[in-house]
């Protein structure tokens, strides 16, 4: 077996990391902007007419609750509240359906926090794993071969992979 | 013709409980060469000629309903419920899976089939296939006493029989309705065989791997089934539901999605059984757990667990789909618990550099995302119980969870192939990675080109952007790696038999038609997600349209020419005639409607989608304004979707393929020939 030089090891290391990076990235980033504010807003909401429809989904024509709801949006938004403060007091109005996703405080964090996590936790799990059996293998005596085994062996590997 | 329905479905559960206890008592005496007075070989006979006869009785039962919805018979209350004299002829026959008794109809009709064909085919593993009919016969015992006793379809109307019937659901009035719920059903069901298998070769200890070559077509089938059954039915939401998406993460969509993805683990984690020895108790309980995740998500659609649009179907029967859950659980953590020394893993993985690692992470992955759906659907009910608020967990928390799970399993999905068995040197990960890499920064330098700015997500709330830049970057090393497999292989051939390369692609296709079948279906895959990630960058208008009045969306200028209203004797219908402009020239007319069926009383929205590569032009009549009398029109432009549906096609493509048998005759007479010491070497180590 052969396994990455140092340089090989470091290229992994950095792969890895950013990988990372770009999940927690994809999972956490995102700040608002007065530009698409409306939509972003609205698409965090739920419909209340009991359609079960993200407000700016809802196709009801004459809806009185899409009507109502996203008339306070706009004015909400043009009463210069934060996306927070809306979404809070949307919550307060009409309960905690009417969000479209938890929000991030107490029990609800969990919601957020547990998929991730428990990938995390799964990948690092069988890194290790997979190093224990692997230290167990190199402590076995490798097999000796001669280089025209060795060379047969890759014939081989070549046409069976086909 | 109830009567009869009725009586078929009690001599269907008599036989399958025969089958259930002749069979188990017959494999008992089996395997402890205990006999009774007659041979066990002929009591597990009998048993497979009644899980036979299982199939003849489910599918007069099948037969009965039908022909009672064909001939209107409105003595028969689901008929009554779910059809009507001007129904048309295929949506009577769609009937059957309209309501809850004859969905279930149609599971135990369908788990009847399976078992049939494998009853008839018992003769590839005798005993095997015994032990797999007496499980399927307990399956069968479970749906039939909820037919029985629970959910009858034959119950008869109280009282005065009405002239008509209620109707079918307008929704359900589409003509993918008549294929979607079959195929999805084909897909649940399915799972059954290759998790009674499964359990069986447990229970009997079977020796080696031969069980997974057995079922291995039975999973393809059952995956492409499912597979299409999803994408049929985000084409009908897409088409029928008129709010401009194919995917509303519901717990229904969400319970079809959770034994994909699970039987999608387990496609890919039985590859390093047959290979290598490895993961066998993984892939015992992949199995289980998609076969209860099917049982799961119909115990979700039914029990009114959770609220979802698709709520049509709710009644008490959830208690006993919670009880067959229980039990089928116990079962297989009883014979695990039993069985397991069976189970020891020849080999272990030598390097996380390895294709064992990538398929040890990529079905990491696909139980995360499963977990992802299955957190998000019971997240509700987890909040209900610990702090007494239900909160809405919708496409917000997927977007922002699952999406990113999803990316990572592309990712993986470029990988894998690249990487040899057991263990990848550095040397030729850099060699086989050098094209994939480059193509995907081209391809990120290109998407940056065409305006896709994926640093919005630092500015915005919006993520779509970022996601679409990552999917595009990670389908090309995707499509590259999958491509240079192909080059690699093509090359060979081409120099041993002098063939051009588009013929040495086909001869190497069809020398291992699983593995290039696979790769054709990760292509699939690919091409499917470029058509995900039009989403982020749809567009939407809504706007009253009086006569020659136009709306501008994209490229296109949308002007009424008209609105009018017709009848016939199943529906009303109101509709907008548009043309459809782009630079100036007219490109298509579109008629959207609005539709008032008359037996049920409810509407209908049917849209009007013209679909080009680039985007689709996506109209619905809103409805009309009761003050002026005219049509308001929403019109969305929707980027990409047309390459959904060809990823779709190509999946299953790809899935045929690699159903096909290898072409391994032809191959032989061209290689070199390889002294019998170094192929014994291989056989031992590599693949």
């Amino acid at each position: 077996m052969r396994g990455p030089g140092p340089t090989g090891r470091a290229i992994a290391k950095v792969t890895v990391i950013a990988l990372a990076l770009g999940m927690i990235a994809a999972l956490s980033m995102g700040v608002s902007d007065s530009g698409t504010r409306f939509n972003d807003l609205g698409n965090k909401l739920m419909c209340t007419c009991g359609c079960g429809q993200v407000l700016l989904q809802c196709n009801h024509l004459g809806c009185p609750a899409l009507a109502r709801e996203t008339a306070e949006l706009h004015a909400d938004i043009a009463a210069g509240m934060n996306n927070n403060a809306i979404l809070i007091a949307f919550q307060n109005e009409y309960g905690p359906t009417v969000l479209a996703a938890p929000m991030l405080t107490k029990f609800n964090m969990i919601a957020w926090i547990v998929p991730p996590l428990l990938l995390l936790l799964g990948i690092l799990g069988t890194v290790l794993l997979v190093r224990r059996w692997r230290q167990r293998a190199a402590a076995m005596p490798p097999v000796q071969q001669s280089a025209e085994i060795r060379a047969l062996r890759d014939q081989v590997r070549r046409e069976t992979e086909l | 013709m109830p009567t009869f329905g009725s009586f078929a479905l009690l001599l269907a559960l008599a036989l399958s409980a025969y089958t259930l206890l002749t069979g188990g008592v017959a494999l008992r005496q089996i395997a402890t060469g205990g006999r009774g007075r007659v041979a066990p070989e002929r009591l597990a006979e009998t048993a497979r000629r009644a899980g036979i006869g299982t199939f003849i009785a489910t599918s007069a039962a099948a037969f009965a309903l039908v022909w009672c919805a064909f001939t209107n018979d409105f003595s028969v209350a689901y008929i009554l419920h779910h059809s009507n004299r001007a129904l048309p002829g295929p949506y009577k026959f769609a009937a059957l899976w309209s309501g809850q008794e004859g969905s279930l109809l149609l599971w135990a009709w369908l788990l009847a089939a399976y078992g049939f064909v494998l009853r008839v085919r018992h003769k590839v593993d005798v005993k095997l296939t015994a032990y797999a009919s007496t499980i399927l016969g307990g399956i069968q015992v479970f749906f039939l006493l909820l037919l029985n006793f629970a959910a009858m379809p034959f119950s008869l109307v109280r009282g005065a029989v009405p002239a008509d019937g209620f109707g079918l659901n307008p929704l359900l009035q589409y003509p993918e309705m008549v294929i979607h719920p079959p195929m999805l059903y084909l897909g649940y069901v399915g799972f059954a065989v290759p998790f009674a298998f499964a359990l069986g070769a447990l229970m009997m200890r079977y020796p080696g791997e031969k069980w997974i070559h057995i079922t291995r077509r039975w999973t393809m089938v059952t995956w492409l089934f499912l597979t299409c059954g999803i994408f049929l039915g985000m084409h009908w939401a897409y088409s029928v539901l008129g709010w401009g998406g194919y995917w509303g993460w519901d717990p229904v969509e969400n319970a079809s999605l959770m034994p994909w993805l699970t039987g999608t683990a387990f496609l890919h984690s039985v590859m390093m059984q047959e290979k290598r020895g490895m993961m066998k108790s993984w892939n015992v309980w992949l199995i289980f757990s998609t076969f209860m995740l099917a049982i799961f998500g119909t115990l979700l659609t039914r029990s009114g667990l959770v609220s979802s649009v698709h709520a049509f179907a709710q009644s008490p029967i959830g208690n006993w789909f919670w009880v067959f859950l229980v039990i089928v659980f116990a079962v297989c953590l009883f014979t695990y618990i039993l069985q397991r020394d069976h189970l020891k893993a020849e080999n272990k993985i030598e390097s996380l550099v390895s294709r064992e690692s990538s398929f040890l992470f990529n079905n990491l992955v696909l139980l995360a995302a499963c977990f992802t759906v299955l957190w998000g659907t019971l997240f509700p009910i987890l909040s209900e119980y610990v702090v007494g608020n239900k909160v809405t967990v919708s496409a917000p928390f997927y977007n922002r969870v699952a999406v990113p799970i999803g990316l990572f399993l592309l990712f993986l999905t470029a990988i894998g192939p690249l990487l040899a068995w057991r263990s990848s040197s550095f040397r030729s990960i850099r060699k086989n990675f050098v094209v994939p890499v480059i193509a995907a920064a081209v391809t990120g330098v290109v998407v940056i080109a065409c305006g896709v700015h994926p640093w919005d997500i630092f500015t915005t709330t919006h993520q779509g952007s970022f996601y679409a830049f990552v999917a595009y970057c990670l389908g090309a090393l995707v499509v590259t790696a999958v491509g240079s497999e192909f080059l690699r292989g093509a090359k060979v051939i081409s120099r041993n038999t002098g063939k051009n390369l588009l013929a040495s692609v086909v001869q190497l296709t069809r020398r291992n038609t699983r593995r290039y079948g696979g790769y054709i279906v990760h292509f699939g895959v690919v091409v499917i997600i470029i058509g995900f990630s039009g989403q982020a960058f749809n567009q939407t208008q809504e706007q009253e349209l009086a006569l020659h009045q136009s709306i501008h969306i994209g490229p296109y200028k949308v002007e009424c020419e008209g609105y009018s209203q017709d009848t016939n004797p199943n529906y009303d219908t109101e509709y907008a005639l548009l043309n459809v402009y782009e630079d100036g020239q007219l490109v298509t007319k579109m008629a959207p409607e609005r539709r008032f069926y008359n037996a049920s009383q409810q509407p209908l929205t049917v849209v009007s989608n013209h679909s080009t590569p680039a985007w689709d032009l996506y109209v619905i009549y809103a409805g009309k304004n009761p003050d002026t009398g005219q049509p308001i029109v929403r019109v969305f432009l929707n980027p990409l979707v047309m390459w959904i549906w060809i990823g779709v096609a190509i999946v299953v493509f790809g899935t045929g393929l690699a159903l096909v048998p290898n072409l391994s005759a032809a191959l032989a007479a061209s290689r070199v020939r390889v002294p019998a010491q170094a192929v014994a070497l291989t056989a031992q180590g590599d693949d």
